[in-house]
């Protein structure tokens, strides 16, 4: 018996979602007296995972799998918990864990809970508190099958170190291409930038920048916090930004550390698609723009001014703290 | 083609959300409810199946009497039948056990559902019937073009996107990409009429146990008032957020 955790790579590297996970699975496989056993598909150094209480890894070096396939992917992780007589598996909040998901839990005929937030509010039975309606309520919710997965929301439970002496079990998977009923036929994924889905900050803007041509502020204010940039709906509608940009409730979720919107009104749909994010600062001219009843931290002020210097007082304080 | 479009019947964005019964029931008192938007984006590419390669087109989903009004709405935009599985739905896993049974009765090769609902954002129903019923499955789905029996579907995937082919029978978890918001229909009058005249069935459910249970609700702590900062003083904002929210 033991507690799984699949602990996500890209390009080789673990990403801080696999860490977060672990961490998440480490804090509940000692509340339920297991060990806590990670499973990584072609992952360079597994050794970055015993910082998280990771004591067992099973590493799965197979070239068919050197791109992502949900269905296959959840086929070796489901045969690996079955061979580990596991109950519980912890997954992250990505965009693969999330599509891999729903296929685990029939695989496994299991509970499935995404969007959890919090260390679980019971363990016998297994209750877990997640997000609902949009982050506009929780809910308490309970696994009633033997099976347990738990998703774990994005910068929600956050890193928790935690050095353990790991082993690494090295295995090959019997995976053929018969396996396979989708082919991934092109990945286009933009490098040297800092994702959605995977930053701590995010600087978005609306349309209250008037162009295309005025984002170079924004990237500037990006760059310096080492945050990913985002945009409003209308935004991507008009083509001033890509959609991949687009976040808000038809858009990419948000769910990190540091949201600063700027001249982003705040429509309610905007709003729950970021509204997970921990601290959220407004800048905007219009001091009735429903986004300040939203924000921990608001200027009332115009971007244009305002922002520069923003980027300016941030970049004097890296260098200070450096 | 046949099509099956699995709708979610979920309150509004704008709704306030309240729980009810001691916290154990979301408040449905004064709520307006809509199609689930990432399924209306599938419903939209179903209708442009149907108008440029002939397919039929049928909407299901899991929910009582009062879910009916959204399935008029569907056959409206253009549906040709809906389908409801009369049962409260209690999670994602019962759900997607009842359309599965929907999709083997109607023998439907292509099954669009949205990457999630929007109240309770499980985005697991579409996976685990592609499980059940051996179907091929792309979720977060951004676009795809069906000929003969091969499909092409794009992808969003962190940081980018995927290009990915298979076979039918496919099961989707669509959303915004697979059309765009400008290609959303309202409802036009004839539409409203003849929807009318559609074909609704009312099918009972096939006996599963659900495998969550919500035991309890809460809302968000209330949020404290913004704190200003003055546009001119613009280090108190680096200085907040560095001491007191920690966040840089």
């Amino acid at each position: 018996m033991s507690v799984l955790v699949y602990t996500e790579t890209l390009n080789g590297k673990f990403k801080k979602n696999a860490f977060e996970a672990a961490s998440y699975a480490c804090d509940l496989a000692q509340k339920i007296g297991q060990p806590l056993v990670a499973i990584a598909f072609n992952a360079e150094d597994c050794n970055a995972l015993f910082n998280y209480g990771v004591g067992n890894v099973i590493h799965i070096k197979d070239e068919n799998l050197s791109t992502f396939n949900a269905k296959v992917f959840a086929q070796v992780i489901a045969d690996i918990a079955l061979k580990q007589a596991a109950h519980t598996l912890v997954l992250s909040a990505t965009t693969d864990a999330k599509y891999m998901g729903g296929i685990l839990a029939a695989k496994l005929k299991a509970g499935f809970v995404p969007n959890v937030v919090a260390p679980p509010l019971s363990t016998e039975p297994l209750v877990v508190k997640r997000m609902t309606f949009s982050n506009k309520g929780f809910a308490h919710t309970r696994i009633n099958t033997d099976f347990r997965i738990i998703g774990v929301s994005n910068n929600s439970f956050g890193l928790v170190e935690n050095n353990v002496d790991g082993a690494i079990e090295e295995v090959s998977s019997d995976i053929s291409e018969s396996d396979f009923n989708t082919k991934s036929v092109n990945v286009e994924r933009v490098t040297g930038k800092v994702t959605i889905a995977d930053a701590d900050i995010v600087v978005s803007g609306g349309r209250g920048l008037k162009g295309p041509e005025n984002w170079d502020m924004v990237e500037d204010l990006a760059n310096v916090l080492g945050a990913a940039t985002a945009c409003s709906k209308p935004v991507s509608d008009m083509g001033w930004r890509p959609h991949s940009e687009h976040v808000g409730q038809t858009g990419k979720p948000v769910a990190c550390n540091l949201y600063v919107a700027i001249g982003i009104s705040g429509a309610i749909q905007h709003l729950a698609g970021i509204n997970a994010s921990k601290v959220k600062v407004v800048i905007n001219t219009d001091p009735e723009a429903p986004f300040f009843k939203a924000a921990d931290y608001g200027i009332v002020g115009d971007a244009f001014d305002v922002v520069p210097k923003l980027t300016e007082k941030l970049k004097e304080f890296k260098a200070q703290n450096a | 083609m046949k099509i099956l479009v699995c709708i979610s019947n979920v309150p509004d964005t704008t709704s306030k959300i309240n729980f009810t019964e001691d916290d154990t029931k979301f408040d449905t008192n004064g709520v307006q409810f809509v199609i689930n938007p990432n399924d209306e984006f599938g419903l939209t590419r179903a209708m442009w199946f149907k108008e440029k390669q002939g397919a039929v087109v049928h909407v299901a989903t899991v929910g009582e009497i009062q879910a009916e009004p959204t399935m008029r709405k569907a056959l409206a935009i253009g549906a040709d039948e809906a389908i409801r599985v009369n049962a409260h739905p209690t999670d994602g896993f019962f759900v997607a056990s009842q359309l599965a049974e929907v999709v083997r009765q109607g023998g439907y090769n292509l099954v669009i559902a949205g990457r999630e609902s929007i109240d309770y954002n499980g985005g697991m129903v579409p996976g685990i019937m592609s499980e059940l019923l051996d179907m091929s499955f792309v979720n977060t789905c951004i676009g795809l073009e069906i000929e003969g029996e091969s499909a092409t579907a794009s992808r969003e995937i962190d940081g980018g996107k995927e290009t990915i082919e298979a076979s039918l029978p496919m099961i989707i978890g669509g959303q915004k990409g697979l059309v765009e918001e400008s290609d959303l229909r309202i409802p036009n009058m004839r539409g409203i009429m003849m929807a009318r005249q559609k074909k609704l069935t009312v099918v009972e459910p096939t006996e599963v146990s659900p495998a969550t249970q919500d035991i309890k609700f809460e809302k968000p702590a209330p949020k404290g008032d913004v704190k200003l900062v003055d546009a001119g003083n613009i280090e108190e904002l680096v200085s907040l957020l560095h001491s007191e929210a920690k966040v840089i």
